[in-house]
């Protein structure tokens, strides 16, 4: 941890330089943070979800543990939750995209000793573009590389003017680059959405796609590339856009030095799912006989990319991973959470950094009432507030170090500014594990 | 854009298409703890086309019924910006309200249908 700043400053402020803010996917690491005490009050460089990450955290101040709402000591807590998932048939490991690397190792390995599944929050986020990762690939780009070369940049289904403030200043759109130098004035932006969001206001075009209507919009950009000859009344009947903006377009993207495809939740979560992000993944692989060309899905959580990273080297799959029979299985519908607690099948769940009990469907959500479950979150949820046993760790990037991947597969160390009385989620899934073990060989 | 039918209870159904998203505000209110105010009322608060308003006779603040196929909630509406959404489409930040219209049938894919969904709209008085 270093301390720096220049100027006179307050007795008893200290400042944290190079923090990594753990918020989003961006995992900007160029935060320096003032501290009073225990509080953040000041998280210079940080957009407006930053600082409100920074200055919201508040783990301290509830208890680390909590059996079946009251609290209790964290050993008593390891305890209850090893014997619930040691006992349960078809035990659920879930959610991991806001810790770091190293307990999302311990959470798949509790899942690997218990022969149960462990899916994270990238089956409801680009869970989609995973599989269309397998069906054809990706050509993709650090966001560094992005920054120093890419000159024309579009964003597909996504918003970061809102979900990623600083995608524009940092990566993509502001900053001068090497082979950019005049960093704006050098590159071409376009939005591809169905709504005209803030995101929009940063472009030079905006496309308005009718609503469910991607895939036909991607394939018709796939066609022109190519040089087939399209219907124009078929294709804006098909995509909501008239054929000479997707000609102009499609033109563009063959033209440019280097052209970079940001796709979000918007082609995910949408008619078509995976055949939406594999429509794009192959667009921009096409692409690629002409000019360089890349595709990077914008990743929401701050550490969900670690978490495709570390279940993929532990178990061979990104996410959605059954060990029921000694071995690790991959079938999204089948072992992804979403399915599974809204089929009635986890009679136990392990959730660890997610609120499914907000984010999930009505009847995954009566299922989990229904079973007993483990839930680790610093802040209270929907999900903690019903859970067996509850544990506030500390806060990963503020209280704790570690690993985390930002969104385009790179690791970030982190710096954390303060100290908590609360233990790590590492070390209370260390300890699960541990008491797992012991009570299954003794 | 739909054509609005009328209810048993005499009031106007139309259909729109619902998209759930992620808001600044609501990202915000995340950090600051889902029960405070931002987020609260960020995640329950219906953004419409100003001409949808008009064509419906809603004012913002306005209370409706939203149906999907799977679920219902009531929420209160608002004036998007001008331009922001087209006529006969919804946004709502991610929150309770969007996940009560959620269905749970992924179609082997492990991801619910979250965005572009069908939906019924209901003034309520």
């Amino acid at each position: 941890m270093s301390s720096g700043g220049d100027g006179p400053r307050p007795l008893g402020q200290r400042k944290v330089a190079d923090v990594a803010c753990t918020f989003c996917g961006c995992v900007c690491d160029d935060i320096e943070l003032t501290v009073e005490g225990d509080r953040i009050v000041e998280a210079r460089n940080a957009c407006v979800l930053g600082k409100a990450w920074f200055l919201g955290h508040g783990a301290e101040h509830r208890p680390a543990c909590l059996i079946e709402g009251r609290p209790a000591p964290v050993e008593e807590g390891i305890e209850q939750a090893a014997r619930i998932l040691v006992e349960a048939r078809y035990p659920l490991v879930y959610g991991l995209s806001d810790t770091t690397c190293e307990a999302q190792r311990r959470a798949v390995a509790i899942a690997d000793w218990i022969g149960g599944t462990v899916d994270t929050t990238t089956s409801v986020c680009h869970g989609p573009s995973g599989m269309a990762f397998q069906s054809v690939g990706e050509v993709t780009a650090t966001l560094g590389e992005i920054r120093h070369r890419a000159d024309l940049v579009i964003y597909w289904g996504g918003n970061p003017a809102e979900s990623h403030p600083r995608h524009f200043t940092r990566y993509t759109l502001m900053p001068a680059g090497l082979f950019v130098p005049r960093g704006r004035k050098d590159r071409y932006c376009v939005v591809v959405d169905v709504r005209r969001t803030k995101s929009a206001a940063a472009a030079d075009l905006f496309i308005r796609v009718a609503p469910r209507r991607d895939f036909e919009a991607l394939w018709t950009l796939r066609a022109l590339v190519k040089g087939v000859t399209l219907d124009a009344g078929r294709v804006e009947a098909d995509t909501g856009v008239p054929l000479d903006v997707w000609e102009q377009l499609a033109q563009r993207m063959k033209q440019a030095r280097f052209g970079v495809l940001f796709f979000g939740m918007g082609l995910t979560m949408t008619r078509g799912k995976h055949l939406n992000s594999e429509a794009l993944l192959a667009l921009a692989r096409d692409l690629n006989q002409w000019t360089r060309f890349v595709a990077k899905p914008v990743r929401g959580h701050g550490n969900v990319t670690g978490a495709d990273n570390v279940v993929a080297w532990t178990t061979g799959y990104p996410f959605g991973v059954n060990f029921s029979r000694g071995f690790p299985r991959f079938n999204p519908g089948e072992y992804t959470a979403a399915d599974i607690l809204a089929r009635g099948e986890a009679d136990a769940a392990l959730i660890v950094s997610a609120d499914p009990m907000a984010n999930f469907s009505q009847p995954a959500r009566q299922h989990l009432a229904r079973i007993p479950y483990i839930a680790l979150d610093p802040k209270e949820t929907p999900t903690t507030r019903q859970a067996r046993v509850a544990f506030a760790p500390a806060v990963y990037g503020i209280h704790t170090g570690g690993t985390v991947y930002r969104m385009d597969d790179v690791p970030i160390p982190l710096r954390p500014a303060l100290e908590s009385p609360n233990p790590s989620d590492e070390a209370i899934l260390s300890g699960i594990e541990q008491r797992v073990r012991e009570l299954l060989f003794g | 854009m739909g054509t609005s039918s009328t209810s048993a209870a005499g009031s106007s159904r139309t259909p729109f298409v619902l998209i759930a998203g992620r808001t600044a505000a609501q990202g915000c209110g995340i950090s600051e703890g889902k029960s405070g105010e931002r987020y609260t009322a960020e995640t329950t608060c219906l953004q419409m086309a100003p001409e949808d308003l008009a064509r419906l006779g809603l004012r913002p603040g306005d209370r409706v019924r939203l149906a999907s196929p799977t679920g219902e909630a009531e929420t209160v509406v608002a004036a998007a910006r001008p331009g922001e959404l087209p006529p006969g489409v919804l946004f709502i930040a991610y929150g309770e309200v969007s996940s009560r219209l959620m269905g749970a049938d992924t179609h082997g894919s492990g991801m619910p249908d979250s965005k572009g969904l069908d939906v019924v709209l209901e003034k309520l008085s």
